[in-house]
């Protein structure tokens, strides 16, 4: 989610909420898919607050219900959390947090928090009360819909009756959509779909992931040389 | 296990987060670098999807209700719906489809 920078400044506690609630919304899906998978609700509670990044989180639970292990499920889950750690280069040129602020700042440093903050870029210290309230308002309600999701998988029982199976790839789609905005990208994700699939049915779960993943940004990285590419923030 | 996984992956990806923080940029950054980042959640997304809409229990390949639903999901994006309404509009279609008999 890509912030406006039209915003008026008093806004921003309005739209922190308003994205709390989207995602918060979104959480509950994660819960359900989560327990549907056969993770506990104190384990999906956990991925929630103590992972805290919605990729990594989903990718997690779907490589380990997938039966791809433990190894398969950390690597991909790692693998995609990388971007917040450049997040957090911008951010800490923004916020400049000092001793245990620090350690909270990095919980909260996610595609949308960051990119709140960048709409308000402009002016500094709305910069930062986006982050923080972006951040704390999704903090909060992504705890709370995914508590909402996996008590209410935990009541239903069988997931397939109820399709949370297909909710699986739903959400990888819903992730990968806003990322697909050049030609360059979207031709990746055919070649790194394609790639896992064909593996699929020669290699232990798991595995054809991080293979068709790293075919992917090779190919990227070859075809990419000397053009500019775009995408930067958005989930 | 699944413990095991929870709490390391956590920790992965709470110290990648960290890392932003304490690590000094010059160490970072080169373009090459930010590209990988920009191309790594792509690939593995469209990865994950495509193996989690076809890939079978035994190992294999096929096709079942969860491509319906990703259908359902696909339109719903396409006109712009909320993340939610497109994931709960690919569990409705799969359990629909199911319920009717057309596919496992």
């Amino acid at each position: 989610m890509s912030a406006d920078a039209a915003v008026p400044r008093s806004g921003i506690v309005r739209d922190a909420i308003g994205i709390g609630l989207a995602t918060g919304a979104y959480a509950i899906s994660f819960g359900a898919v989560s327990v549907a998978a056969g993770l506990s609700v104190w384990q999906t509670q956990a991925l929630s607050s103590l992972m805290f990044t919605g990729a990594s989180q989903f990718a997690l639970v779907g490589v380990l219900s997938a039966g791809g292990g433990a190894v398969a499920a950390v690597a991909i889950a790692a693998l995609l959390g990388v971007r917040n750690a450049f997040y957090a280069l911008h951010m800490v040129t923004v916020l400049r947090p000092r001793g245990a602020r620090r350690l909270l700042a990095a919980q909260l440093t996610i595609d949308e928090s960051t990119g709140m903050a960048i709409g308000h870029e402009d002016h500094e210290p709305s910069a930062r009360k986006a982050f923080w309230a972006t951040g704390i308002a999704i903090f909060t309600l992504w705890n709370i819909g995914t508590l909402i999701g996996a008590l209410g998988a935990d009541v239903l029982g069988d997931p397939a009756r109820f399709g949370l199976d297909a909710a699986i790839p739903a959400a990888f789609l819903a992730l990968l959509w806003p990322r697909l905005d050049t030609r360059l990208m979207r031709v990746i994700a055919v070649i790194a779909a394609a790639v896992a699939l064909l593996l699929t049915p020669l290699l232990p779960a798991g595995l054809p992931v991080l293979i068709a993943g790293a075919v992917g940004v090779a190919v990227g990285i070859a075809m990419s040389r000397g053009t500019p590419m775009t995408g930067e923030d958005s989930s | 296990m699944i413990w095991a996984a929870v709490l390391v992956g956590a920790a992965s990806t709470y110290l990648l987060k960290l890392a932003g923080y304490l690590i000094p940029e010059r160490y970072l950054v080169s373009p090459t670098l930010k590209r990988i980042t920009l191309l790594i959640p792509v690939s593995l997304l469209a990865a994950l999807l495509a193996v989690q809409t076809f890939a079978t229990s035994d190992g294999g390949l096929g096709i079942d209700a969860r491509l319906v639903g990703l259908g359902v999901a696909t339109i719903a994006l396409s006109l712009r719906a909320p993340l939610l309404v497109a994931v709960l509009g690919a569990a409705a279609a799969a359990a629909l489809v199911r319920a009717l008999g057309w596919l496992p």
